[in-house]
């Protein structure tokens, strides 16, 4: 979707701008990305961290085969990539949603610019 | 032989790439065409275009030779590198896109307006690119001398230097997003035709490939490349591979050059499509890297990696080494050639060989070449706008200047860096620099992530913060890369090997207390219309 709203954008003033982070319809959409990026970033974080710290500290553990000669360190490893896609995947999905309610917030935002 | 054919293949890699200069010129004689390829790039163009300005030849050949070498713990290199690609998706691309204009700089000033901001930021932008083209360069350098030992060093860093110069000084970044597209594609087919063959050698049998993984020698001995611990090792080892892990993961959305590809789209949209086909390429390729090495450790073994000497040049190589005679003579009789000294940069080019002939290993060092002009192609133009953009046109000009001369500017300064990168990278060939590229990442999530993610996160964010939070990142992550065990050797006063887990809290906290004790209530005001444009893309730049 092309970012062709409001070409005049300087023409804005703060007031607008205020009125619009007011709007119940954007801050919903504030909220909405909070609640799920959030979450997701916190998961990240505690699941990639985990593989440095724990085959750091707990090398004996982590150097166990537990799929065939695979060990648990290197599986973790690996895993790491088909979980961050994972959590690409459904960010995409979600922010199909956010595309269509900040383009609403645009379109209502430049009514009112236009009186 | 050999190299006649990389020398071949990589002149059609440079004809290619000057053609699409050519073209690339005509569309770039505004600010927004030079520094933003007119914002047309699409969203897949774009992810192969960052996948090519990332991945550098210290992935493809680097990573490869640490997993080949050190197993998981080399492996883990590409496992933080991919990571980081989460921070930016999920808080930093989009809203990145929506507020900036062409520099990493143009984001933290949107609401924080203060001149010396900007300065701060540019400066910051220059550090990081300069230090990254030294260590690409230098590295770049030895590792082309290596491939092709015909070619100097100094007259591969030359060759390196004057062909970027040539794609930014006429194509901007249109020419340097289509050199970074072309050499991606090529970098992605070496890694799969060599992942294949790989597996193809294991007849697909990837349980057969892992064990034998379990038991490569290695200098004699007998080591299991699938445990942690080979290469982060000592008292310290787990500490140092928790800091270079965040710094690694962290660093990624502090890099000047990855972000400003972001501007080249036209919507936050497009920058979301663009990280996910990075996201995807990078992906994929870690894990053929993973494949890659593995792979190496066991078909040529460790012990054979390095530069190989046939039989005159090893009989008077042993002549001169009598010590070392007796096995050197074993490995003469048993292979035909010693190798007197291990070299893991040469995994890459070494398997090609061994799997798929002397024509294979060609193309994979003309690949190795053309990653590392697509890479400092990126750093070139990340350097000249902030240049150009942020000092001359917004701080000297005051945002007055006209378009021609702040162009003329932005060539200028390519030449400028083209050249200082020349004199600096040929005066420390022959050093390690292998200590600036964990400073690159350290300083770049030290000194740019804390004040990229506040100021598009943090109401009570200031100016104060953003020159506190950035000269106290990079003051902290230069001082302790100093005073660590990489600068100072056995007298270290800092004893871990990667600042990441000192220096990036310093980084945070500098930001908070500076904002704290210097606010901003103007900056705070534009709060609202901050998120208003990071969110809905509403007056976003076109």
């Amino acid at each position: 979707m092309p970012v062709q709203q409001v070409p005049e954008h300087h023409h804005i003033t703060s007031e607008q701008w205020d009125e619009l982070a007011a709007d119940p319809e954007f801050r919903a959409l504030v909220r909405a990305r909070r609640v799920f990026v959030v979450p997701m970033m916190l998961f990240v974080t505690v699941f990639y961290l985990a593989l440095p710290i724990a085959a750091g500290f707990a090398p004996g553990i982590m150097s166990r085969p537990v799929l065939g000669s695979l060990t648990a360190a290197y599986l973790f490893a690996l895993a790491q990539f088909p979980v961050g896609w994972l959590v690409l995947a459904l960010y995409l999905r979600r922010s199909r949603g956010y595309d269509l309610t900040a383009a609403r917030c645009r379109k209502h935002e430049m009514e009112e610019i236009r009186g | 032989m050999q190299t006649q054919q990389t020398l071949v293949m990589f002149g059609v890699f440079v004809g290619i790439s000057l053609v699409v200069t050519y073209w690339a010129s005509g569309l770039s004689t505004t600010s927004r065409g030079f520094y933003a390829a007119n914002r047309k790039i699409s969203g897949l163009q774009n992810g192969w275009a960052i996948a090519g300005d990332y991945m550098s030849a210290a992935s493809f050949l680097g990573i490869t030779g640490l997993t080949a070498f050190y197993g998981f713990d080399g492996f883990f290199y590409g496992v933080g590198a991919f990571v980081g690609f989460l921070v930016v998706l999920l808080l930093v691309a989009e809203p990145l896109r929506n507020t900036g204009k062409y520099t990493m700089a143009d984001i933290i000033s949107f609401r924080l307006r203060g001149r010396s901001v900007r300065a701060t930021a540019a400066v910051s932008t220059l550090v990081v690119s300069l230090f990254y083209m030294i260590a690409q360069m230098v590295g770049g350098g030895a590792v082309v001398h290596l491939l092709l030992p015909q070619l100097g060093d100094s007259t591969a860093i030359v060759v390196v230097a004057v062909l970027m110069m040539t794609y930014v000084l006429f194509g901007g970044m249109l020419a340097t997003t289509w050199v970074q597209i072309i050499k991606a594609v090529l970098l992605m087919s070496a890694a799969v035709l060599l992942g294949l063959l790989v597996l193809i050698h294991y007849h697909f049998s990837i349980p057969s490939l892992l064990q034998s993984a379990t038991a490569v020698t290695k200098g004699g001995a007998t080591v299991n490349l699938l445990k942690p611990g080979l290469l982060f090792v000592g008292s310290l080892g787990a500490w140092n591979l928790v800091s270079f892990a965040l710094a690694q993961a962290l660093g990624t959305a502090g890099l000047p050059h990855i972000l400003i590809r972001f501007f080249t789209v036209s919507s936050a949209g497009a920058a979301r499509r663009s990280v996910a086909w990075a996201m995807v390429l990078i992906g994929a390729f870690y894990v053929l890297v993973s494949l890659m090495g593995l792979g190496a450790a066991a078909i040529v073994g460790d012990d054979l990696i390095g530069t190989r000497l046939y039989t005159g040049q090893a009989i008077t190589y042993i002549a001169h080494h009598a010590d070392q005679a007796p096995q050197l003579n074993a490995m003469l009789t048993q292979f035909g050639y010693i190798v007197p000294k291990i070299d893991s940069n040469l995994t890459t080019p070494l398997l090609a060989a061994q799997l798929g002939g002397s024509l294979l290993a060609a193309f994979v060092a003309a690949v190795a070449f053309a990653t590392i002009l697509a890479v400092v192609a990126g750093l070139t133009i990340a350097a000249s706008s902030a240049f150009a953009h942020d000092i001359w046109f917004n701080l000297v000009r005051r945002g007055a200047g006209d378009e021609t001369e702040n162009l003329w500017v932005a060539r200028g300064t390519a030449i400028v860096v083209g050249v200082l990168s020349i004199v600096l990278s040929i005066s420390l060939r022959g050093y390690n620099v292998a200590f600036l590229v964990g400073l690159i990442f350290a300083v770049a999530a030290s000194a740019n992530v804390p004040v990229i993610l506040l100021s598009l996160g943090w109401r009570r964010f200031s100016g104060g913060g953003a020159i506190a939070g950035m000269l106290g990142g990079l003051t902290a992550s230069i001082v302790l890369i100093a005073i660590s065990p990489v600068g100072m050797g056995d007298r270290a006063i800092f004893p871990l090997t990667n600042p990441g887990i000192l220096s990036i809290p310093i980084g945070f906290l500098c930001a908070m207390i500076g904002s704290l004790m210097l606010p901003d209530r103007e900056a705070q005001a534009m709060y609202d219309q901050l998120q208003v444009r990071a969110t809905t893309g509403l007056g976003a730049e076109v």
